[in-house]
């Protein structure tokens, strides 16, 4: 009899001195997995010249300031662009919810007002909901509001116009690579001449490699698919620009290298008519100064 | 025989009866740092925590993305550039109470409690000392505690730039609310 409690007391007595290794496992049993979303893809809303798949989360504002100087082929006396003419863009750019942003800017090129929305459609993500890559689907419309060079004729307001549309699909292969496809649309509702086509197909390609914590190389590039240099009244050719990005707290610097002059979708994929090989090259930045108007609502669980 | 099934139930009974473990999955975890250009204050209330009344041992596991700020940016860059959360998703603590003996956990009260363990951050782990408070409620066991941390302590990267807007110490909340873990 005694034999027999001696042996239950030895049995049972371990699950009373439980050690802190198996509270922690305890403790996992008893919490589910999560979803592990991918943040901080690229650093900023723009890889360099067009959108990158990063948003304004919902109640925050982003006021960017671009610059794009003159061409550096244009030498010492004019250093190298730095004397211009130059062209500048300012946007302020808000998110409304976690898969809405919108945005509104103004441009000297072409006087252009312009204005576009991105939607976050999926989020790259590990855990319980594995998605290997992140899309959005980005929308733009810019207003031309240059004086009619021919008043002799009946110019419409809605030639004006045109129109972006383009799918941005992104993945974070690890803490400092990050790539995106960017197949392109684009629609002038008006072109120079009945050679030039009005609609612009372009896959943009780009992606970051991250040199520090804060600072990342990048670099883009937009192949134009059905742009006839020979018979369209200009020339035009794809953007390539490389660039760095710099960001301290609540601004991110980019500085960039590129052959395209304007800063929106419409100028920059329709309308680049500077060549590399020509060095009719730009240097440029952007600076984007991030402001918080609504408290970030806490994620629910 | 009669004896012999009372011995074989008895320690089960005993087990079953006094709950000896406490947990919780929503306690909750802030952080707080002064300075006189920036405050940075950010909220986990999804901390998992087990507390085992018999030993005083107790374990906490605080998922870093869970911390939120009120600046989107600056949870961002919290997880991306200080704690490195792809890299390090969780922080740890596995700790006991040394003076379990004057807590008495069937007695409805508040009793001032010293906790020491190892607090693993970021990868790195140091031991800490901290008072606070074992509260026994009807429903369950509250704990409180309040100390310090020193990013530096724990490899969390500042640099110069952003050295004046950073507290070089945080002070740290922790507001748990156990209630009795039902053993299998």
């Amino acid at each position: 009899m005694k034999q027999l409690s001696v042996f239950i007391l030895i049995v049972l007595f371990p699950s009373l001195l439980l050690a802190q290794d198996d509270l922690m496992n305890l403790l996992n049993q008893n919490t589910a997995p999560e979803t592990n979303y991918t943040t901080a893809t690229f650093k900023s809303t723009r890889i360099i010249n067009g959108h990158s798949i990063e948003r304004m989360l919902p109640g925050q504002l982003d006021f960017r300031i671009s610059h794009r100087f003159g061409m550096l082929n244009s030498g010492a006396y004019n250093l190298y662009g730095l004397d211009g003419p130059a062209n500048m863009h300012f946007s302020l750019e808000y998110g409304i919810f976690n898969w809405l942003m919108i945005g509104v800017g103004r441009g000297s090129y072409e006087k252009t007002f312009d204005g576009f929305t991105k939607f976050s459609i999926l989020r790259q993500s590990t855990g319980v909901r594995e998605m290997p890559v992140s899309v959005s689907v980005f929308t733009s419309a810019a207003l031309n509001s240059l004086k009619w060079t021919d008043t002799s004729r009946t110019n419409y307001f809605s030639s004006r116009l045109s129109y972006t549309a383009q799918i941005l699909v992104a993945r974070k292969f690890s803490q400092g690579f990050s790539f995106q496809l960017t197949p392109s649309f684009v629609h002038r509702n008006l072109v120079g001449t009945e050679l030039d086509p009005n609609d612009l197909y372009a896959i943009g390609a780009g992606g970051r490699i991250k040199l520090s914590k804060r600072i990342s190389l990048n670099a883009e590039y937009y192949w134009l698919l059905n742009a006839n240099n020979q018979y369209m009244s200009q020339p035009i050719y794809n953007p390539l620009s490389i660039g760095v990005d710099i960001e301290t707290g609540g601004h991110v610097f980019q500085i960039m290298l590129t052959n395209s002059l304007a800063m929106i979708e419409k100028g920059f994929i329709g309308e680049t008519t500077g060549q590399w090989r020509h060095r009719d090259i730009h240097l440029g930045f952007n600076i984007s100064r991030v402001f918080t108007l609504k408290k970030y609502p806490q994620k629910k669980q | 025989m009669k004896r012999l099934i009372f011995l074989l139930i008895l320690p089960c009974l005993v087990v079953n009866a006094n709950a000896q473990k406490y947990m919780t999955k929503n306690g909750f975890i802030g952080f707080y740092g002064h300075t006189p250009m920036e405050d940075i204050k950010a909220d986990n209330n999804q901390v998992a925590s087990v507390l085992d009344i018999s030993t005083g041992e107790l374990v906490f596991q605080v998922l870093i993305k869970s911390f939120h700020f009120d600046r989107a940016l600056m949870e961002e860059h919290f997880n991306e550039n200080y704690m490195e959360s792809d890299k390090v998703p969780k922080s740890i603590f596995k700790g006991r109470i040394t003076n379990l003996s004057s807590v008495d956990f069937k007695k409805i009260g508040s009793y001032d409690v010293t906790v020491e363990g190892d607090l693993t951050i970021h990868d790195v782990t140091n031991k800490i000392t901290t008072k606070g408070s074992i509260e026994v409620i009807s429903e369950g066991i509250n704990a409180n505690s309040k100390f310090n941390i020193v990013p530096e302590d724990y490899k969390i990267n500042i640099p110069g730039l952003v050295r004046d807007k950073i507290a070089k110490s945080l002070e740290v909340t922790v507001t748990m609310k156990y209630s009795p873990l039902p053993s299998k």
